[in-house]
């Protein structure tokens, strides 16, 4: 039986825990809405892209020769595996839904008999998928240091998928990342981005325009290419972004929850055990008194 | 002059969207005005002035740091790298995008790299001669 004064210790530890949560949640709310608000503005660049993309990649189909970016060059041995992750905990089962997503997809191609390799962009997703898949995280991307994730670091990081796939050291890429539904929804996703996915055009009988190219198609397709992967990248740190505060809003929403609750049950037991002592005295008293 | 539908974006926001008469675009080749109803093209973009003319009285003049074009029948697309107001653009600014050129330029592996960074520094030196900056 604890004595008053550790119910009474309890208790302030807990309400001190209960006031750090409530400070974190309402500072993931407020990133929050600047993180949601930066994933919905990039969206209308990327979709436009695809647009772009699935014009122009239609039309270089017809002349026969298309970039290895687009088509992968036929192969499928060797699959690299970009998770984006966060650089931060405490936010539920944000990082560890990503990183098992990732780990499922990577056991079940290595089933297949491909090679898997992995790149981890956050700190948290390279701790965890660490101890399953040491040798075969070929990179680990830290963005602690970026205030707010913009492009050029999602075209650092584009670039250098773009150049290992030149080194013919993968040739299928996929990211994954949670896209943003809504503050209690994030949907871990893996998307393809090397070779390209490109949504399927309408019906035959849609007439296309013919385009003409400044500079030939396939300079342009070469630089739309390269581009585009930077794009999605950025589309997909994005969308973590406002994942991760969504997250972390809703855990620590629970967690001052359960404190409110944990408080209230010690509070009964610290206000039992108080009258119980006080009961304790009473009688000592009174029979001490009735002896006389 | 008739309108027609124009959309600019940048990575990180849509920067335009609305009804304009015509656009001038700095196009790789050269620039090029687009009016309603100009024939299917995609075009890469070089560093250079955007003019936006949304009626004869009101224009809008922007910078980009290069992307792409496409016009089609539907409107006129531009998926820009970067897109500064004309009046925020200096020397200074404009030296920090010649930079960027020319560390591109140095990191360049091969020669059609080296070629395009030159080129695009070329370019906005051309373009910083015709500002008078």
């Amino acid at each position: 039986m604890p004595s008053l004064k550790d119910l009474r210790n309890r208790i302030g530890s807990v309400k001190a825990t209960q006031k750090i949560t409530k400070a974190m949640q309402m500072v993931a709310a407020a990133k929050l809405r600047r993180a949601q608000m930066a994933a919905e503005q990039a969206r209308p660049y990327a979709e436009r892209m695809e647009r772009v993309l699935a014009n122009l990649a239609a039309s270089a189909a017809t002349t026969g020769h298309l970039p290895a970016l687009l088509d992968g060059g036929g192969r499928d041995a060797i699959h690299l595996l970009v998770v984006c992750t966060g650089e931060r905990g405490l936010c539920g089962a944000f990082n560890a839904s990503i990183a098992r997503l990732a780990r499922d997809s990577a056991f079940s191609l290595q089933a297949e008999g491909k090679t898997v390799k992995l790149l981890c962009v956050g700190k948290k997703g390279y701790d965890i998928l660490r101890r399953q898949f040491g040798r075969q995280i070929i990179e680990a991307i830290e963005l602690r240091s970026v205030r707010s994730i913009g492009f050029p670091e999602a075209d650092a990081i584009g670039r250098k998928i773009v150049a290992l796939h030149a080194a013919m050291e993968f040739d299928v890429c996929t990211v994954f990342y949670a896209q943003f539904k809504s503050v209690i929804a994030q949907i871990p996703t893996a998307q393809q981005i090397i070779p390209l996915a490109l949504p399927e055009q309408g019906g035959e009988g849609t007439l296309k325009p013919a385009y003409e190219y400044e500079r030939d198609e396939e300079e342009i397709l070469s630089a739309l290419l390269p581009r585009n992967i930077s794009i999605q990248i950025m589309r997909a740190l994005l969308e973590n972004a406002a994942s991760e505060q969504g997250a972390r809003m809703s855990a620590m929403d629970n967690a001052s929850r359960n404190a409110g609750e944990m408080i209230r049950k010690q509070t009964l037991q610290y206000n039992r055990s108080r009258q119980a002592m006080i009961t304790k005295e009473l009688i000592e008293i009174i029979s001490g008194a009735e002896a006389l | 002059m008739p309108a027609f539908p124009f959309e600019l974006v940048a990575p990180e926001k849509l920067v335009y969207s609305g009804e304009v008469e015509s656009v001038i675009v700095p196009g790789t080749e050269g620039e090029f005005a687009v009016l309603k109803d100009h024939a299917p093209v995609i075009s890469s973009l070089k560093p250079g002035i955007m003019v936006i003319e949304e009626s004869s009285q009101a224009k809008l003049r922007l910078y980009v740091r290069g992307g792409f074009a496409e016009a089609a029948p539907s409107g006129l697309t531009i998926l820009a790298d970067q897109v500064l107001p004309l009046d925020e653009v200096d020397a200074a600014k404009l030296g920090a995008e010649i930079e960027i050129f020319e560390e591109e330029l140095e990191r360049a592996g091969t020669d059609e790299a080296r070629r395009i960074a030159t080129e695009k520094r070329d370019q906005l030196l051309e373009l910083k001669a015709a500002l008078k900056m």
